[in-house]
């Protein structure tokens, strides 16, 4: 009885909460902009038939790319699909020989099944989008895929630079005596509980025109005139860095921490330079770590928006903000959901990634 | 040991200057007289006395506190019963989808969760205001609360709630005398990171507050898009010195516990 209590309450608490709201996304975004309040007609009312035949797919229209999109989906989903599937047919066929013919075939297999699967689902797909981008052909909407091509490029990159930025701090804490570390570790997590607003508002005063930065660049003569940092997609990669660094240096600091000091003395006394000892010792062990750090910067970055819309520009074209422009500013609630689909479609491949990661690393 | 070379005190000090500087600045000029945040005019503390004259603001602050005291409060009953489940009810029907559902919100981006909690208010008719932004932090506060609940709970060791039910405790009996006591810590720093969660939020706020409730972040926000101000300098360093404050605190305690407890075992095992 009260086991049952126990596993309900939570669980019907998300049902409803978590699940049944994604449904209702998924419902408007099929269904047509109306002057209205809530600005959208329903669908579902005149049963489900009815429904099915009015749905709207205009507003998935935006993939007027839809077929380049399709490709990279499949081409993803296969590369995905056949690391996760290989090994297991490889375990299941040929327990434990050594690369052979059969191995060979286990991989020609899974490839040939692999493939099928996913040019199934791409074709699916395009039939299901044939009608809306033939109706779509003569207005070409490419401002939501530039905004999730856009995302993609602003996350890659500040994923990078965090990485940068973040790798030497998490070995420099890793290599510290060791009873500083707790108090560096404190000061690394101290920023995550802060107000993640006020750690993006802090840079607007220093990047501004006449701010912090330009000032003092000015007064030591660097520069001749203010730089223009603010508004612009350099001040949203700062922004992303700083506030996304804790997330990237924990699990690198994590994974150094663990590491065997005398590996690194081993390499050397075996001739390797401190340069060469990293690359072929630290780096390799710490690559959990960074693979951890790295997810934990993108994924949350794609669907960002404070970032974008306080430091970016008016160009600056990341799918949250567009979301929320969609939204809060064009009341096109059927648009909004539609791009709100479409960015869970693209997260779930760094999302199962991740958690491969994570499960590997247990 | 290795020594520690130049390269790695240069990083580290250029690491915490970039983490630090930014908010250093901000704490330094919520002190300026002058109204041009960029121009240093004498040191003030008048910005603070403006914050609490400003009735907007205090309004905000107040509701963002009732809002985060109770969604942290139901989020730690709610993630706490889901990582017990999770951890100690073995197999049952829906598992993967329950846990899949404890993990998504984790890595979901806000403007998703907040969206479609909108229009799931909508849909059902529910009038949106503190209660909606409450039931909204509740569900992704109580995802966090119970991974680090679950992380407590798989590392204690199971045989001392079974000795408690052998030795005729009824399992809430076991619950509350033997395992409530264990994941203690666990249970109050979800909490804690609930509270904060739900006190930082904005993108899920802005989009389930009606237009009869405003956070502090959402105030902050709308605040700030107009440029920097002193008194959002001010407010920021209050928040800060908060945060900081209860931090240092919290860590204290914690230290002061691990300490006490492996006093404790000391004496139990001499």
């Amino acid at each position: 009885m009260s086991r049952k209590v126990l596993i309900l309450l939570p669980y019907v608490w998300l049902l409803v909460f978590f699940l049944v709201p994604f449904g209702i996304v998924l419902k408007i975004s099929l269904s047509d902009i109306a002057l209205a309040i809530p600005p959208y007609t329903p669908t579902l009312k005149d049963g489900f038939w009815t429904m099915v035949a009015g749905l709207d797919l205009e507003n998935y229209a935006f993939i007027g790319a839809g077929a380049v999109f399709a490709g990279f989906a499949a081409i993803v989903l296969s590369a995905v699909m056949f690391r996760i599937v290989y090994p297991r047919v490889r375990r299941a066929l040929v327990p434990d020989t050594p690369n052979g013919f059969f191995d060979t075939a286990a991989a020609a297999l899974t490839a040939l099944a692999v493939a099928l699967v996913n040019v199934a689902l791409v074709v699916a797909v395009l039939a299901l989008l044939f009608p809306a981008l033939q109706s779509f052909v003569d207005v070409p909407d490419f401002l939501y895929f530039a905004a999730y091509l856009s995302s993609l490029k602003i996350a890659l990159i500040s994923t990078f630079l965090t990485l940068l930025i973040g790798y030497p701090i998490a070995y420099a804490m890793a290599r510290a005596p060791s009873h500083w570390r707790p108090t560096l570790l404190m000061l690394v997590i101290l920023p995550f509980w802060t107000s993640f607003l006020i750690r993006v508002y802090a840079w607007i005063g220093i990047l501004s025109t006449e701010g912090y930065l330009n000032q003092l660049l000015l007064s030591l003569g660097i520069i001749g005139e203010p730089l223009t940092i603010l508004n612009t997609n350099i001040a949203v990669y700062i922004g992303i860095v700083y506030t996304y660094l804790p997330f990237m240096v924990l699990p690198i600091y994590a994974a150094l921490e663990k590491m065997d000091d005398s590996l690194v003395e081993a390499a050397e006394d075996l001739g390797c330079t401190a340069l060469s000892a990293f690359w072929l010792v630290t780096a390799p062990l710490s690559k959990p770590g960074i693979i951890a750090g790295c997810f934990l910067v993108f994924i949350p970055t794609l669907g960002e928006f404070v970032i974008p819309s306080l430091l970016g520009g008016s160009d600056t074209l990341m799918i949250g903000k567009v979301l929320w422009e969609e939204f809060f500013n064009n009341r096109d609630w059927p648009v909004a959901s539609a791009v709100a689909v479409i960015l869970l479609l693209i997260l779930i491949i760094p999302i199962v990634l991740f958690q491969r990661n994570q499960e590997a690393d247990q | 040991m290795r020594r520690f070379s130049w390269f790695n005190a240069t990083s580290l000090t250029f690491g915490f200057a970039f983490l630090y500087l930014p908010m250093l600045i901000l704490i330094i000029y919520s002190f300026n007289e002058s109204r041009l945040v960029t121009v240093w005019a004498g040191f003030s503390t008048k910005w603070y006395g403006e914050l609490w004259q400003n009735d907007a603001f205090l309004d905000a602050a107040w509701v963002t506190i009732k809002v985060a005291f109770w969604s942290s409060t139901l989020a730690t009953v709610l993630g706490t019963m889901a990582a017990y489940a999770m951890v100690r009810a073995g197999r049952f029907k829906g598992r993967g989808l329950f846990s899949g559902m404890i993990y998504a919100p984790l890595v979901m981006p806000e403007v998703i969760t907040g969206l479609s909690l909108l229009l799931f208010f909508i849909a059902i008719g529910l009038d949106r205001g503190v209660f909606t932004i409450v039931l909204a932090h509740t569900t992704f506060a109580m995802c966090y609360v119970s991974v680090v609940v679950t992380s407590r709970l798989v590392s204690f060791d199971q045989s001392l709630e079974e000795a408690a039910l052998d030795l005729g405790c009824t399992p809430f009996d076991a619950f509350r005398s033997v395992t409530l006591p264990i994941i203690m810590p666990a249970v109050i720093s979800g909490w804690l990171l609930a509270f904060t969660l739900s006190l930082d939020d904005l993108v899920i706020a802005s989009f389930t507050a009606g237009p009869s409730a405003t956070t502090l972040p959402i105030k902050i926000f709308s605040a700030v898009r107009l440029g920097v101000t002193p008194e959002i300098n001010a407010l920021s360093t209050i928040m800060i010195g908060i945060v900081t404050l209860g931090v240092i605190t919290a860590s204290l305690i914690t230290r002061a516990t691990a300490k006490k407890a492996a006093a404790d075992e000391r004496a139990a095992a001499g």
